[in-house]
């Protein structure tokens, strides 16, 4: 037997060992998944509280291991690429709660669109309204516009009006994560109990994230939210960038 | 599971196709999602594999979002320099959106309790027709 295989792995090794790795999509794929595992247990145990979200424990989580081990995005997200596609995946699925309550959707169409409506005026409104008092240059302003619409959309509407994609996409997950911290203590103290109410909001405001969120508190509450996301997705895209022309 | 899940892939693939030929902003997925939504409407049941693959993915649709959110790294020097103006517009929209739409909903939708139960019922059961 080579005698060099009985040697303890010393520095060198680990530290080429470490270069191999890091360099394969294996590192990002499996720190994703950790991170998750790790997240989601703080949540559960945390009694699924809104300040403990699994989304934002997970993103610090990678951001400071990527920091300490000096990786760069590119690198990590060639590995995270393959749970990133399923969001793709994952969205499609989305159709499976809104057909089980497709009857009660139904004769609901009405009284939902006038709620999305409101709801994304306010969130357009308020958005630039608080960021042009505080004088915030054009292009943040711009950004913010779509920021309450599914990520690739709000990209989409960002480049059309005058934004950035990338900061719309920033802006866009910080809200989602905003309105999945916020919605239970701020529905609770306005005393909306309904599931259905519940879900729609943080749906129409916070997308994704806060369906994510809904989904992981109750299921009626998740299919709504998936309801109000796709909805807002739907009217951001046909009528953002219209809206847009009137208040820049 | 697996069957259900090439369901959905084909459904994500005609919404990419679909999106392209016509050019439009809205992304594939969400045209796919609406295009399976129809599939099953149309259909009046949904086959228990896709139910499946469908809830074991919703289950945790927290980490699909976490890949394009760590890019948020990306941004850190540019969004230091704009200031606190596009956060604090960032929460005060938000909780605002949130409270408008919910009192909307509230005022407009009674709860309905039954479909509610229903509901629930019915996301137990591997099976889940549609209810006529």
């Amino acid at each position: 037997m080579n005698p060099a295989l009985l040697l303890p792995i010393g520095m060198n090794n680990l530290a080429e060992i470490w270069v191999y790795l890091s360099a394969t999509p294996l590192f990002g794929l499996t720190l994703t998944l950790i991170a998750y595992v790790f997240a989601d247990m703080v949540y559960q145990r945390s009694n699924r509280h809104p300040l403990a979200n699994p989304v934002l424990i997970a993103v610090a989580t990678i951001i400071a291991v990527l920091t300490l081990t000096k990786t760069d995005y590119k690198t990590y997200f060639q590995g995270a690429q393959f749970v990133h596609f399923l969001l793709g995946t994952a969205t499609v699925a989305l159709a499976i709660p809104l057909a089980r309550l497709w009857p009660e959707l139904r004769a609901r169409v009405i009284p939902l669109l006038i709620a999305m409506f409101a709801g994304s005026a306010t969130s357009v409104l308020l958005a630039v309204g608080i960021a042009r008092l505080l004088n915030a240059p054009p292009l943040i302003v711009a950004s913010l516009i779509p920021k309450s619409v599914t990520a690739p959309i709000a990209m989409g509407i960002a480049e059309q009006i005058g934004g950035s994609p990338t900061l719309a996409a920033v802006f866009t997950v910080t809200t989602g994560i905003v309105g999945a911290l916020v919605a239970t203590p701020l529905l609770d103290w306005l005393g909306v109990r309904d599931w259905a109410a519940r879900g729609f909001a943080v749906g129409v405001a916070a997308h994704g994230i806060g369906t994510a969120r809904a989904y992981s508190v109750h299921p009626r509450a998740g299919a709504y939210a998936s309801l109000g996301m796709g909805l807002h997705a739907l009217f951001g895209a046909m009528a953002l960038p219209w809206v847009a022309k009137l208040i820049i | 599971m697996i069957r259900g899940l090439a369901l959905l892939l084909i459904f994500q693939s005609l919404g990419e196709v679909l999106t392209r030929t016509i050019h439009g902003v809205i992304p594939g997925p969400v045209i796919g999602m609406m295009l399976l939504l129809a599939f099953l409407v149309l259909r009046k049941q949904i086959a228990p594999s896709i139910a499946i693959a469908a809830d074991s993915l919703l289950a945790h649709l927290a980490i699909f979002f976490i890949p394009a959110a760590v890019g948020v790294m990306l941004y850190v020097g540019t969004l230091a320099d704009a200031g606190a103006a596009w956060l604090l517009a960032i929460v005060f929209s938000t909780v605002g959106a949130i409270a408008v739409t919910a009192l909307i909903m509230k005022q407009f939708v009674p709860p309905n309790a039954s479909t509610g139960e229903a509901f629930e019922a019915s996301a137990g059961a591997i099976t889940r027709d549609i209810a006529p």
